[in-house]
């Protein structure tokens, strides 16, 4: 049935803010390669971060200490980004979600794990890898969505 | 890093954060209604996303022989291995699993929604692991 759903009224809440979502997400992923040349994925803050405080060979990689400062930068403008966003539409209640605390960490935990692991995640193969065209990314694309796709729907299954 | 170069960092950042927010991407339970087909909004997302940053790596290092600020134009890191397809798999198990991804676990915060805090640990959790694991 979802199928038919779907087809009949594919944007139950409307497509004008997603499309134009997408495009602001763009546009910071374009300024910054504007003015710094920089590629802003965003899983790679989660690894360059730790190297402030390891100092295990993996974590001490120029990659990562290189890119440590700008990542915590462009992460903190996300944040700021999103505060504004909040102010302008938020109506005074804070953001929030019914999805379990254990159950962000633990897919928190293998999604960070995974988007480490297989070098980039929904901004950095989805937007940026998409973006320079990248054949790889693309089926990084392809293989995330599907596993997610999978599980999304099992575990409505198993827990709803 | 030059004061420039970061602020202007931070304002890509804004922009993208922005824009996350105004898509209801910090809302997982938006992601997960389009991973269970009851919405596709995310496909517009990542759609206007894809296509603004095509224009910009395609067009601007032909526009300028370098970036505003100085440096160099960089090239997204991608190769087809073992690691990309198991790590991309199990990213997608995680995302699927809390309707939450990098990106917007950081900007949900600026939000309000503190809960995240947990998806923001569990990925940095994970990321510390995935680093532990491959210096052994």
């Amino acid at each position: 049935m979802a199928v038919m759903d779907i087809l009949q009224t594919p944007f139950p809440l409307g497509w004008q803010h997603y499309l134009l979502g997408g495009l602001c997400v763009g546009a910071g992923v374009a300024l910054l390669f504007l003015f710094t040349g920089r590629i802003g994925g965003m899983s790679s803050v989660f690894s360059s971060t730790w190297s402030f405080a390891l100092r295990r060979p993996f974590f001490q990689q120029a990659r990562l200490v290189d890119s440590r400062g700008w990542r915590l930068a462009y992460a903190l403008g996300l944040i700021g980004g999103a505060l504004a966003w909040w102010l302008w539409r938020g109506g005074g209640v804070p953001e929030s979600t019914d999805v379990p605390w254990w159950l962000l960490l633990v897919g928190g935990f293998i999604a960070g794990y995974g988007a480490r692991l297989g070098h980039g995640c929904t901004s950095g193969h989805g937007i940026c890898g998409l973006g320079s065209l990248q054949w790889p990314s693309a089926l990084a694309v392809l293989t995330f969505m599907a596993t997610a796709f999978l599980t999304a729907n099992l575990v409505t299954r198993w827990i709803a | 890093m030059s004061i420039a170069k970061g602020l202007a960092t931070l304002a890509a950042g804004a922009v993208f954060g922005f824009g996350l927010a105004l898509s209801g991407m910090i809302r997982p339970e938006v992601v997960l209604s389009f991973l269970q087909l009851q919405d596709l909004g995310l496909a517009l997302v990542m759609g206007g996303g894809v296509v603004v940053t095509l224009l910009a790596y395609k067009l601007l290092p032909r526009l300028l022989q370098k970036p505003l600020l100085g440096g160099t134009f960089g090239m997204h890191p991608s190769d087809w291995n073992r690691d990309t397809l198991r790590g991309a798999a199990l990213f997608g198990v995680g995302w699927g699993l809390t309707g939450v991804c990098p990106g917007p676990a950081i900007a949900g915060l600026g939000a309000g929604n503190f809960t995240l805090l947990w998806a923001v640990l569990g990925i940095a959790l994970g990321a510390l692991a995935q680093g532990w694991m491959a210096d052994r």
